[in-house]
């Protein structure tokens, strides 16, 4: 035992060490950390692939959904377990790369009852969901119990993602104050995804939650990066707190997490 | 004048190959106090070059780099 380390551990966090950034002591912060993937679908799979790989001790995954061979063409950690609940399947797959991880599983709905509850045991909170009821609903209750919260999502060929430190930056709200209402934004079902976008955005994901965890770099915090597959472009978009935020505005009107605000009308990506 | 006396740490890291050798004396220097020194003992040639390189470039000090006989040498180090 050299630092804490077992021989198995310096081995495979041996290129961690060697950066000046991280070396043993970020190391064991990340082995020490907690972080929750809301998701373990297109943009979960890569976020709990690299999140397990770096070492982060212990993962909460939560999903409520099963794998469908049609999910394979993006989800790339649930191979041969169509059928299988997404959570057990991504539990599975971090277990074999990395047993040093805990993995919480939680077969369930993120929903207006169970999210405090499940947040507070994470240190930051990555959203992989695929719908604005969930992402909303992500973005109150972490500014509402200080969590930080990085955001992602993705559309075609086209994906955004930024990081949300409450009350140090903006939140999502303060950029789309609100759902666009039912009916004007098509399913990914109807609307399709190329294979890779999801491992873009993700990848992206997992390098804020990292960087946060190690306090190194310079966090998407009052930016959202908006990427282009077909044009292969990166563009950042700056996005200001809003002093008229329903959530993290001077005079707030949702203090609390009320079922009603994420029904299930806007449960429509 | 007299030499102060520093009191130094060793680590044997004989068998090691690299980069296992830079990444365990960096781990053992994060567990001493800045200034304390450390005397690390190698077999693997390289090693000699690539370490003491890689711990300047975290700042830290070679003090010394002697060599004990037939592959072995003894690095000492000043953490910075």
């Amino acid at each position: 035992m050299l630092g804490g380390f077992s021989e198995e551990q310096i081995k495979r966090y041996s290129r961690h060490i060697i950066l000046p950034e991280v070396g043993g002591k970020g190391q064991k912060k990340l082995l020490s950390s907690k972080v929750l993937c809301i998701g373990a679908g297109g943009l979960g799979a890569p976020i709990i692939e690299y999140l397990a790989a770096a070492g982060i001790g212990t993962l909460g995954i939560i999903d409520d959904d099963t794998v469908d061979l049609s999910n394979l063409q993006r989800q790339v950690i649930h191979g041969g377990n169509v059928g299988m609940h997404k959570v057990e399947s991504a539990k599975q797959f971090v277990n074999n790369l990395n047993p040093d991880i805990q993995v919480n599983t939680y077969i369930e709905r993120l929903n207006a009852q169970n999210v405090e509850d499940i947040f507070r045991e994470y240190d930051i909170i990555v959203d992989g969901s695929d719908n604005f009821a969930t992402r909303y609903l992500v973005n109150d209750a972490c500014v509402i119990l200080d969590k930080p919260l990085s955001h992602g999502s993705i559309y075609r060929f086209e994906g955004q993602v930024t990081t949300i430190i409450p009350h140090k930056g903006p939140c999502y709200r303060c950029l789309f104050e609100h759902a666009p209402p039912p009916g004007m934004v098509p399913s990914c079902q109807e609307a399709g995804v190329l294979g890779v976008l999801p491992g873009i955005i993700g990848v992206i994901q997992a390098t804020e939650v990292v960087k946060y965890l190690l306090g190194i770099g310079e966090l998407l915090v009052g930016r959202l990066i908006y990427y282009d597959a077909l044009n292969m472009s990166f563009d950042e978009i700056k996005m200001r707190w809003n002093r008229e935020c329903p959530v993290c505005g001077e005079k707030p009107k949702i203090t609390s997490i009320q079922e009603e605000i994420y029904g299930e009308s806007c449960r429509i990506w | 004048m007299q030499d102060m006396v520093i009191m130094a740490t060793e680590l044997d890291l004989r068998g090691e190959v690299c980069p296992y050798t830079f990444v365990k004396t960096k781990l053992k220097l994060e567990e001493l106090e800045s200034g304390e020194e450390l005397i690390v003992t190698f077999n693997h040639a390289p090693a000699v070059e690539n370490v003491p390189r890689s711990l300047k470039n975290e700042g830290h000090k070679i003090l010394g780099i002697e060599e004990k006989g037939d592959h072995l040498w003894k690095v000492r180090i000043r953490k910075a």
